[in-house]
């Protein structure tokens, strides 16, 4: 204990040094310890931190490096994905991690890209950035990225958050003018729902060219000098479109579903002797599976197979495929439901199934709100009286036998 | 698009031929080639093909075409029924 210095008070006055002073350390060094950055124990520690990390900020796997602009340092983004990429598209489509699953808005940039190089504005939904970037394999270009609130290109314009203020708001933050020395932005057309490209000139003396709808065409788009064929003008909605949206769907279910095997269970054990819980058992897994078929009806084959079920509402799609759901319920359990039984539940799926089916119009690219009201308002009361119905009967066979 | 059909004659897509200056906006933009370049103006050639995204009313530089579209949502139309149109409200930012 002799050994150890007393600090000194006055250590940090005039030109007094501090710390420990030139005498040996009183530990002697540790035998075994060896003098390289090898492990002593555990596993080799990670690589030093790299000079692009800053504090406060994380440093993102899909950035590659920074090249120097007039505006500072501007990350380049690599233009494959990487494993984490997918997991992070496969978050967001189970609806696992879909809101929060952004990146910061600014200037990023592809390649070598120089003052004559086009210039793409996106979302800073990362689905939408991953889905740009891995197209742009060929051309060194600039990428702004908007303050989209996480949210992809489409449904941002519609919300107005890939607005016009947004445009001009970024592209005059990133002093886009003094990197480019052109004065043309590329947009998604998709965001021509919220953009108005004469403003957008008016404001901050950009011009907006109308880009493809898909990220894919991007490159035939610009090497044909910013035209586009007629094609890459139309939306589509092909099977994997749809089959994609179908997670989120049933996400939306998770709370309501509770509710309803609550309810399902309460109401199947009403009887003659005022409450039974083994009816609740055996007469609620009936009904739980009649709305598991409703499930399957309205929210999975609806969607997947929208094109070939007859009809123009999705209500009556919907109304279609409960039916057949129902009917397998129905079969299925035919020795122990009476007719009524029966009944109610091919009502109950069907309704539910129908009204599933509706709701996805919400999810499409070709549905119009308006057209949306006019079926609602005609299919919802429908809906529900037949729902009513079937709990009805439902109950009231417990009591007739 | 023609494979996928919906409701018709309920679009609110309104276009005044008179004001339109032939600038080919409303063709570029459209995600449904609703309208189409005939000469020196636009024309509609698929009008139940609207879905009312409101791309060509926004970018029509001469304000030819309106459209109006409702907001087309189940809990919101419940809840005009129920609570009336004044207090209906949309359920937030993560809801669509």
């Amino acid at each position: 204990m002799d050994d150890l210095v007393k600090p000194k008070n006055e250590c940090c006055a005039g030109d007094k040094s501090c710390g420990v002073p030139d005498k040996q350390s009183p530990l002697q060094p540790f035998p075994m310890a060896p003098s390289t950055e090898a492990a002593c124990c555990g596993s080799p520690p990670g690589p030093q931190s790299s000079p692009d990390e800053k504090p406060g900020y994380e440093l993102l796997g899909f950035v590659e490096s920074f090249i120097d602009t007039s505006i500072g340092p501007v990350p380049r983004v690599k233009t494959s994905l990487a494993r984490s990429d997918v997991w992070g598209t496969i978050g967001a489509r189970l609806a696992v991690n879909r809101n929060q699953y952004k990146i910061a808005p600014g200037l990023y940039c592809v390649g070598e890209p120089g003052p004559d190089s086009p210039v793409l504005i996106t979302a800073n939904y990362k689905l939408t950035f991953d889905t740009l970037r891995r197209e742009l394999t060929s051309v060194g270009t600039w990428i702004l990225v908007l303050d989209t609130r996480g949210i992809n290109v489409w449904c941002a314009a519609g919300k107005q958050f890939f607005s016009t203020g947004e445009v001009v708001h970024r592209v005059k933050q990133s002093r886009l003018n003094t990197v480019v020395r052109h004065n043309k932005i590329i947009l998604p057309q998709l965001a021509a729902t919220g953009v108005s490209a004469v403003s957008v000139k008016k404001e901050c003396g950009f011009e907006v060219l109308w880009g493809p709808i898909q990220a894919r065409d991007i490159q035939q788009f610009v090497a044909d000098g910013c035209k586009a064929e007629q094609s890459m003008r139309r939306v589509t909605f092909s099977m994997p479109e749809r089959v994609v949206l179908v997670p989120v769907e049933l996400s939306h279910l998770l709370k309501p579903t509770l509710w309803v095997l609550l309810a399902v269970f309460l109401l199947s054990g009403i009887g003659t002797g005022f409450f039974s819980f083994s009816a609740a058992w055996s007469r609620g897994l009936m009904a739980l599976t009649a709305y598991a078929a409703a499930i399957l009806g309205g929210a999975v084959a609806a969607p997947i197979l929208l094109p070939w079920i007859p009809g123009r509402a999705f209500a009556l799609k919907g109304m279609l495929t409960g039916i057949i759901a129902g009917l397998s319920v129905v079969i299925t359990f035919s020795n122990s439901l009476t007719r009524v039984e029966a009944a109610a539940l091919l009502l109950f799926t069907t309704s539910i199934s129908s009204y599933l089916a509706m709701n996805f119009t919400g999810s499409t690219p070709f549905t119009s709100p308006s057209g949306v009201e006019k079926e609602m308002r005609r299919a919802i009361p429908l809906q529900a009286a037949v729902a009513l119905m079937a709990v009805a009967a439902w109950v009231g066979a417990a009591f007739t036998g | 698009m023609e494979t996928f059909r919906y409701l018709p004659g309920v679009t609110t897509l309104q276009f005044e031929t008179a004001a339109c200056v032939g600038c080919g906006m409303c063709e570029n933009v459209c995600p449904h080639g609703v309208f189409q370049l005939e000469g020196k103006k636009a024309a509609i050639r698929d009008l139940d093909g609207c879905m009312e995204c409101g791309a060509c009313a926004l970018n029509c530089p001469t304000a030819a075409i309106r459209v109006t579209p409702g907001v087309g949502c189940a809990s919101y139309i419940i809840q005009t029924w129920i609570k009336g149109k004044e207090a209906a409200a949309c359920s937030g930012i993560d809801c669509c």
